[in-house]
């Protein structure tokens, strides 16, 4: 590698770092800014040397991002859930080979290669982490939310699980086993979380309901239907 | 590598920052660098080891203070020069060198929906035989290598019992450098959250890691 070589390497990361401002916790809701970001700037300035150079195709772009923006999301974790609540032999699939039994309701794909469900019963609690980076499982969950590959969760979910499930407001009894899963290899992990009493009436498409992402990342329960909503 | 990015169990972090509707990612320039690196990707000139590496390589106080997308893109920029297709004076003018013949796109549509709904599987179908069976004790080896590894220090040297085979994938420790995929076993280890944290963590609860065949010795 050239002294330039290294030069520009160096100056490539700074330069993007330096566009930044520091990491400010991110607790407020975010607005779009008025006027672009230096980053925003690199990024269009980038995108547009690719395509000139006629390395990428902007509509290829357009349909990753149309995918996981709008397509692909807890939504379709949660039909898998309910179906497993709804049917005991499809829960039973779904725990012993994941990839073909989300595969019957039509989910798959990238950064869901390889999935295993793990199930929350009364005993046992599971939750997901990745210490290393960001893995997740796309395909049921679409991509992960800011905290989830944040420093805090990163760091402290396999050291102090308990902890961080009380700071999402989940205070587990001391009795219950706690499992955390770190996706350190290729294998992506989808909780089967508890079904709720009070819902032996609900049809699938309202169990589906009322699964949320957390409950299948392990950092939250699903929560019984609200009184007053049809049961 | 022994990097800010192997960050199990670091304490002073702060606490879980959960905001309002949250989404995956808040600007659109994040998802602009999301698909731009899934696009550059399907030239196959490098594999998901070695993005991953390069993350890791930006220096510990500027991975710290990015959020994740400024990272990704500032690793992104790294590995677009470093296999050529990129020059810092392109990037400087956001203009091709003079004379740079135009390429026809890797990823295309068609081809971006594939990727979509097919993904790319990192296990292998080669026979290798497995080193451990389920239920067998095993000690993860308290390796340091200097490059790509997914061997968290937290599990290094502690004691483990195989909870499941996954089969065969490519090994991270050789592909994120080009070296070849050397596919073996990975299999889900069970640790006592005592082994690893002491007398601290809760006696009944435990971590699951999905490691290798070479981080682990019979124990």
């Amino acid at each position: 590698m050239t002294t330039n070589r290294r030069d520009f390497l160096t100056a490539a990361v700074t330069a993007a770092g330096a566009a930044l401002t520091p990491d400010v916790p991110h607790t407020h809701d975010h607005e779009h800014q008025a006027v672009p970001s230096d980053v925003a700037l690199r990024v269009k300035a980038l995108e547009s040397l690719l395509v000139e150079k006629g390395l990428v195709d902007r509509a290829a772009l357009d349909t990753l991002i149309d995918a996981y923006e709008h397509k692909i999301g807890p939504r379709n974790g949660a039909r898998v859930i309910a179906r497993a609540w709804a049917d005991p032999a499809y829960k039973q699939r779904l725990l012993a080979n994941a990839d073909a039994a989300i595969a019957e309701l039509g989910y798959g794909g990238m950064q869901g290669e390889h999935m295993v469900v793990v199930e929350n019963t009364p005993q046992v609690h599971n939750m997901i982490v990745c210490t290393l980076c960001s893995c997740y499982p796309w395909p049921v969950l679409g991509l992960p939310p800011v905290w989830y590959k944040s420093a805090p969760y990163r760091s402290r979910s396999v050291i102090d699980p308990r902890g961080v499930l009380r700071e999402f407001g989940l205070e587990l009894p001391a009795g219950v086993e706690v499992r955390v899963w770190d996706s350190t290899a290729e294998l992506r992990y989808l909780v089967l979380p508890e079904r709720p009493a009070g819902t032996a009436q609900l049809s699938e498409e309202q169990l589906a309901a009322l699964v949320t992402r957390d409950s299948m990342v392990g950092v939250a329960k699903v929560a019984p239907p609200q009184a007053g909503v049809s049961a | 590598m022994n990097g800010v990015h192997d960050m199990g169990g670091m304490h002073g972090m702060g606490p879980i920052q959960k905001e309002k509707n949250e989404l995956a990612l808040h600007e659109r320039w994040e998802w602009r660098v999301f698909a731009l690196r899934r696009a550059m990707g399907a030239w196959g000139k490098w594999n998901i080891d070695v993005t991953r590496h390069e993350v890791e390589l930006v220096p510990p106080a500027d991975y710290l203070r990015m959020g994740y997308s400024e990272r990704q893109f500032a690793a992104f920029l790294v590995l677009l020069a470093k296999r050529g297709f990129i020059t810092p004076k392109e990037l400087d003018a956001a203009k091709p060198a003079p004379g740079t013949p135009v390429a026809v796109p890797a990823l295309t549509v068609e081809k971006a929906n594939l990727l979509i709904a097919k993904g790319a599987p990192t296990s292998r179908d080669v026979p290798v035989a497995p080193r451990f069976q389920t239920g067998q004790r095993v000690r993860a080896r308290n390796i340091n290598p200097v490059g790509h590894t997914r061997l968290p220090r937290y599990a290094r040297g502690k004691l483990g019992v195989v909870d499941r085979d996954h089969g065969v994938f490519v090994f991270p420790d050789t592909n994120a450098h080009y070296l070849g995929e050397k596919p073996q076993h990975v299999y889900s280890v069970r640790f006592a959250a005592r082994e690893l944290w002491g007398q601290q963590a809760a006696p009944q609860d435990s971590i699951y890691l999905d490691l290798w065949d070479d981080y682990l010795d019979p124990a």
